[in-house]
């Protein structure tokens, strides 16, 4: 199995670092010709979703892989990677992917000291530790959605099909399962 | 701070990483680094090579000014306060600003003690020439680190100098047998646990950042293969002949910093660099300010 990490900006390696905890090869995403290469999944990491955004379409990426995720290939965003696939903003106009039926709201929990770190579950897996960094949360979703953990009644994970999203970073602790979760439930069982 | 907060400060500086941060002195300026692919803009007056060619007293920034940034873009804001100058910083967060930059490039307000950060919720970024300046930085406090460089010149000769200092003294102390860390970590003037954790690691604690006379995508590709995990443009951009493909073309160069063929591309055609200063020819080093 091998997993492509998107790396134009933020936190890839840390999500590489998870990947070689699980033993899963991996490489990274930077320019189109990055793209010929076979991969089983994709990760969209954290960092800042206007500059990602941006720069999918500057180096000619952008198409390309919106039309993998929409063929079924699995992915799976944390943070700025959830804004990505998001198919709406509630406060803001631009659109990514948008190939996941979620509204998503930026910066919902506000600046940086509103970031914060707590341990809640995560559909059958529980005390899972979750950090939110000017994080974003789902304010609803469409009815193919599965809704995998909520926060104080906002919800920070959810599923639809082959695409899995987190609003927290499970890359930045050393917790693998939510990486585990993503290779064995949506690609290995090739959703 | 709880080690909670901190925590979270060191993971926003993970997150803006393989990014730039720009210098921006008005709300449209934010846009266009915004639009340009910026991962922060830092909102402040008036740009280090305008600091340099004023003199004077330089200070933080007003607040309204700050909050006008703030209110333009979805992208952090930081802001700079003076070295030592805690009041400028109680004021910066109390503006909820994402990141504030303890700064050289302003007049420092204490020439002994910098900001004692422990005692702040909001992250600080402090620069740094070598290791014992950044790990000292750490033990008071910063979440994040950038070389000094010599804001304001255009002049990339010191950012190289400082990120080579730091690069190698860090190889220097893994190379280290266990107990000879007691004396470095005197010799340094930093806590034995930094010390130590460097020595394990091979790294800072802390995200570290490149700043001061980055004018070109090559030179911000350059402080990039020197190991910098992104960069700072202060100058740079808004003083150059076309600020917003310069801008955009420096967000590229970071990216893809080992492609030689696309930073050919990038750095085609870009209109006129910031005329710059050449740092051996400038009367104040700010670098030299807090130590």
């Amino acid at each position: 199995m091998r997993i492509a990490v998107l790396a134009v900006q933020g936190a890839f390696a840390e999500h590489e670092k998870i990947l070689d905890m699980l033993g899963i090869e991996h490489f990274e995403i930077r320019r189109k010709s990055d793209l010929e290469q076979y991969f089983d999944g994709l990760i969209l990491p954290g960092g800042e979703s206007t500059t990602m955004g941006k720069l999918l379409h500057d180096f000619d990426i952008f198409d390309t892989l919106k039309e993998k995720i929409e063929n079924g290939l699995p992915v799976f965003g944390t943070c700025a990677g959830m804004i990505l696939l998001a198919k709406n903003l509630t406060n803001d106009d631009t659109r990514h992917f948008a190939t996941m039926d979620i509204n998503v709201r930026r910066n919902a929990y506000g600046r940086q000291l509103g970031s914060f770190e707590t341990v809640s579950s995560f559909g059958d897996i529980s005390d899972v530790p979750m950090v939110f960094i000017r994080a974003p949360y789902i304010e609803s979703v469409g009815e193919n959605v599965k809704v995998l953990s909520t926060v104080d009644g906002n919800i920070v994970a959810a599923q639809q099909g082959n695409q899995l999203v987190t609003s927290f970073h499970p890359e930045l602790s050393d917790y693998t399962e939510i990486h585990r979760y993503f290779i064995e439930k949506i690609i290995k069982q090739n959703v | 701070m709880s080690e909670n907060r901190y925590g979270l400060n060191k993971n926003l500086a993970q997150m803006l990483k393989g990014g730039v941060i720009m210098d921006v002195t008005t709300p449209e300026q934010a846009k266009i680094a915004e639009a340009a692919g910026a991962c922060a803009v830092m909102a402040l007056e008036r740009i280090p090579a305008d600091i340099r060619a004023a003199g004077g007293v330089s200070r933080m920034s007003d607040p309204k000014m700050i909050k006008g940034i703030q209110n333009a873009v979805s992208i952090p804001v930081m802001a700079k306060a003076r070295i030592g100058h805690f009041v400028e910083a109680q004021i910066l967060e109390a503006l909820e600003i994402d990141y504030i930059d303890e700064s050289e490039v302003l007049s420092p307000a204490d020439d002994t003690y910098h900001i004692d950060k422990t005692k702040f919720k909001v992250p600080f970024v402090c620069g740094a020439r070598n290791l014992g300046e950044a790990l000292r930085r750490i033990a008071e406090g910063a979440s994040m680190i950038r070389t000094k460089g010599e804001a304001g010149t255009g002049d990339v000769v010191q950012a190289v100098r400082h990120m080579r200092a730091i690069q190698s003294d860090i190889r220097r102390l893994t190379s280290m047998r266990e107990d000879e860390l007691f004396n470095t970590a005197k010799e340094l003037a930093v806590p034995y646990e930094l010390v130590k954790y460097v020595h394990d690691n091979g790294k800072l604690p802390v995200v570290n950042f490149s700043a001061g006379g980055v004018a070109t995508p090559a030179d911000a590709a350059l402080m990039m293969q020197l190991g910098a995990e992104g960069v700072f443009v202060g100058s740079g951009i808004f003083s150059s002949g076309n600020p917003e493909k310069r801008a955009k073309a420096i967000v590229q160069a970071v990216t893809n910093y080992n492609n030689p063929k696309i930073l050919a591309e990038l750095s085609e055609d870009l209109g006129e660099a910031m005329v710059g200063i050449n740092a051996d020819e400038i009367k104040i080093l700010m670098a030299e300010r807090g130590v």
